[in-house]
């Protein structure tokens, strides 16, 4: 934990070098936050399109034939449209919104001021890290305006549908090809971040700045880094074998003796489509943690510094977050309880599914012991955290079904499923953002978001997104199959239509509300009262420098730890909060 | 302070409508889906009664513990506690999941009886093909090369095969209720994947694989089949039916089949 030597360069003149191509890792931090804040924008319009198509499926809409001339030719939306759509909103989602915001941004921008750094251990690692994803983006966006449009097999790709080429779907061809070419891009921008997360972790903590002092969102941000960091490898491998499966002919994933649109594939023999899977998964479900472990972190950080309490077991919170990352990968199986593999393995894999439910639930439980004898102040960013608390609880329960191989047989793609995921990869892991944006934005440009829009936002989005997801669960539950383009197919499904109707307008009504969010972010840019150097009487290092922070943070100034990240309301203290940096004849030992 | 009642409805609606089952599963048609719905059950009740507390507990700390002008209490945990709810819910979610091993071993680990009912079941873009073996009880030889879907042969029948001649094939799942059924599940194309809510069982189709799946329906009716694995733009529309009939219809049904 030496004085940081490298990292002491000096703050850029010039608008491209500052804002652009910038080495500044809060500069980079606020750079992904945008990138994703366009992405969940996107994202959250494709699903609208295909809300509305799933509830009107023969309806003619004008602009969708200027849109899409093939596509939606005559302005009806084609089935290949729609599962273009699903396949571009969970790309989006997954990859540019909840991989990118919570780790990439807040992350970036919070976790060298966190631990008393100037900046993270390798700046120019850090701003291709950003620019690469920026191309990924720009390449995945493209695969809508190539010829055939955006693939249709989904955010999982399984081949052969994926492998294959043009002859088994439209958007299969070229669009398809920069699908899975973008996300090789996007994996070589991860594992930068990764590595300069934890290089950041290991080498820059200030004096004092011991592990176990560390706040519970810097614990979060490792692990999640570490996650990144195995995970995209594989998927990056998994990946390059898909593309050459796809440009040069290769056979990994594609078995012999198949007939695709009556023509008999000659050309490929011997793949397994499950080892895609296994690749695909080993990748899959530690992402599932890297969207939601960051909003963990802000959600304890938060909840202690609104209840004025310290963390209800520090240690069981972080053991916790480390034995998520450790079976995080031990439990990929859960996902392919369907899919052929042996059937004995899927006892194992349902067992540590259900372990990895144990640490989940002892953050639940920690956050209300932190919650316990609280004096809480209900300011937005802790309305946020409270409300993730609720969202993570009705998500998680539902994994009880899923983790059971017996239960899955019925589940199993299902909308349960659906439900369960969005519950708690999106909406939760997006509360946590919310919370993050709230209680962050008056550090980040130096104004207070304002609280009555962000109160009625709140409220709004969270009744609206359980009024979206819970139906979903009820859905499956008779039998309907996810990724259906239109229900008049299948006769058991014409009962269903008047919830799918209402889940079609909740998400209308969810998606105008989060216009409130937009105004209320970018009048608060540039009108917003200015902020406080500690707007909430919060402990950790970000709050003892200017807001917005100067170019190396501390001015120059290293900072000493003396405190563990949670102290307030500690008996004779002159004030509810001890800072970090506080000297330690302030009081006990944190 | 206001989200306390908000949770708390939001709870009492979604704990309502579990209990009125006002969208809930269709009836089981064999043992395996009575196992199955008790499982489920099982389930529902322990993680409803949690969600139920959790839910109330978060509202009941937002309520009793807003900022009243108290002083909050200073606390670092409890290691006692922290054990309890540990092992607590380490043996809860590990019972449920063993409860459940046997209706998973029911379905794939137990072999089907000798005179179970063989069918081959082929999936492809966008559509199911069954297939008997005839009074011969062989399935005959098959080659791509011979596929020719609008001529009915999907399977690509090998006409100069004996053991191919007395062959059924059809569009729709027809089998006898009560016999044990033994399922031979190819796909030619895509992942697909054979799904029956009234079965409580469902099994992907996966090319260059040949997937068994054996069951029994002993409850007379018809039931749909829809594809439930992504397979490409006519996903939706890859429907068919399972016919449950009486012993004597379904041989009836194979003898008018087989002169057609």
């Amino acid at each position: 934990m030496s004085a940081p030597t490298h990292s002491a360069h000096h703050a850029p003149q010039g608008f491209i070098r500052k804002y652009v191509f910038s080495l500044d890792h809060k500069v980079i931090g606020i750079q992904y936050y945008f990138l994703g804040l366009f992405s969940v924008f996107i994202g959250m319009a494709l699903s609208l399109l295909m809300r509305f198509h799933m509830v009107n499926p023969e309806a003619k809409v004008s602009w969708f034939a200027s849109l899409w001339h093939t596509a939606a030719a005559g302005g009806m939306m084609t089935p290949e449209l729609y599962l273009s759509l699903m396949t571009m909103h969970g790309t989006i989602m997954v990859f540019f919104v909840l991989t990118t915001v919570p780790q990439s941004g807040f992350g970036n921008y919070f976790l060298p001021i966190q631990i008393g750094a100037e900046d993270m251990a390798f700046p120019v690692l850090n701003m291709m890290s950003f620019w690469t994803t920026f191309i990924a983006l720009v390449v995945m966006i493209a695969a809508f305006f190539v010829q055939g449009g955006a693939p249709l097999s989904g955010w999982t790709a399984y081949p052969p549908l994926s492998a294959a080429g043009r002859i088994t779907g439209p958007g299969e061809g070229m669009g398809q090809t920069l699908w899975i070419t973008s996300i090789a891009i996007f994996c070589g921008a991860s594992l930068m971040g990764a590595i300069n997360f934890i290089a950041t972790v290991v080498d820059l903590r200030c004096k004092g700045m011991r592990l176990m002092r560390m706040p519970l969102t810097c614990w979060t941000w490792l692990v999640t880094a570490i996650l990144g960091l195995l995970g995209f490898a594989v998927l990056l491998a998994a990946g390059l074998l898909l593309i050459l499966d796809r440009t040069v002919g290769t056979s990994f994933f594609i078995p012999g003796g198949l007939m695709i649109s009556d023509q008999i594939i000659t050309n490929h023999k011997g793949g397994s489509p499950l080892l895609w899977q296994h690749l695909f998964w080993f990748f899959g479900h530690p992402e599932v943690y890297i969207a939601i472990l960051p909003g963990m972190g802000v959600t304890s950080h938060l909840l202690a510094t609104f209840a004025r309490k310290p963390v209800f077991g520090y240690k069981a919170m972080v053991y916790a977050i480390l034995s998520i990352g450790f079976l995080g990968f031990l439990v990929w199986g859960h996902h392919m309880f369907m899919s052929g593999m042996n059937p004995y393995s899927a006892m194992a894999f349902s067992v540590l599914t259900m372990a990895i439910g144990v640490p989940s639930a002892i953050k639940t439980f920690n956050w209300i012991g932190t919650l316990w004898g609280g004096k809480i102040h209900f300011d937005t960013a802790m309305m946020f955290s409270l409300g993730f608390v609720s969202l993570f609880v009705t998500g998680g329960l539902s994994g009880i079904f899923l983790g059971q191989p017996a239960l899955d047989l019925y589940f199993h793609d299902t909308y349960f499923v659906v439900g369960h995921f969005h519950m708690i990869m999106g909406v939760a892991a997006i509360f946590g953002m919310f919370a993050g944006t709230f209680y962050w934005f008056p550090k980040m440009f130096g104004r207070m978001m304002n609280e009555t829009m962000g109160k009625i936002h709140f409220y709004a989005t969270f009744i609206g997104v359980y009024m979206i997801f819970t139906p979903m669960h009820f859905v499956g539950m008779a039998g309907n199959p996810r990724r259906y383009s239109d229900f008049t197919n299948i006769e058991y499904l014409a009962g269903l239509m008047p919830v799918h109707k209402f889940m079609t307008h909740a998400a209308y009504f969810t998606a105008a509300v989060q216009i409130l969010f937009l105004i209320n972010l970018f009048w608060s840019l540039w009108k917003g009262p200015k902020a406080p150097m500690n707007p909430w009487n919060s402990t950790s290092l970000e709050w003892t420098i200017p807001s917005p922070p100067p170019f190396d943070n501390f001015a120059g100034v290293h900072p000493v730890v003396n405190h563990g990240p949670y102290e307030f309301s500690v008996p004779g203290a002159p004030t509810d909060f001890i800072m970090q940096t506080d000297p330690p004849s302030v009081t006990s030992e944190g | 302070m206001l989200l306390a009642p908000v949770v708390w409805i939001l709870t009492a609606i979604i704990a309502y409508f579990f209990a009125a089952k006002t969208w809930w599963f269709p009836p089981p048609i064999n043992a395996h889906g009575i196992a199955y719905d008790v499982q489920f059950m099982r389930t529902l009740i322990v993680t409803g009664i949690i969600f139920v507390l959790a839910q109330f507990a978060l509202g009941w700390v937002i309520f009793r513990f807003r900022d009243d002008g108290r002083r909050a209490n200073y606390n670092h945990g409890n290691n006692r506690l922290e054990t309890v709810w540990t092992s607590a819910t380490a043996l809860l979610f590990l019972g449920l999941v063993l409860m459940g091993t046997k209706i998973w071993a029911g379905v794939h680990f137990d072999k089907p009886p000798a005179d179970a009912v063989p069918i081959e079941v082929l999936g492809k873009q966008f559509a199911w093909s069954f297939r008997y073996p005839g009074p011969d009880g062989k399935f005959g030889h098959t080659d791509l090369k011979f596929v020719n879907d609008t001529a009915g042969n999907p399977f690509g029948l090998d006409e100069k095969d004996p053991a191919g001649k007395d062959d059924i094939v059809s569009a729709s799942l027809k089998i006898p209720a009560g016999k044990p059924i033994k399922l031979i599940m190819h796909s030619r194309d895509v992942i697909h994947n054979f799904f029956v809510r009234e079965l409580r069982m469902k099994q992907d189709i996966v090319p260059g694989m040949e997937i068994p799946l054996s069951f029994q329906a002993d409850t007379i009716g018809t039931y749909e089949v829809p594809c439930s694995e992504l397979c490409g733009l006519g996903h939706f529309q890859m429907r068919t039916t399972m016919q449950v009939m009486s012993a004597a219809d379904f041989e009836q049904w194979k003898i008018e089949k087989a002169q057609k």
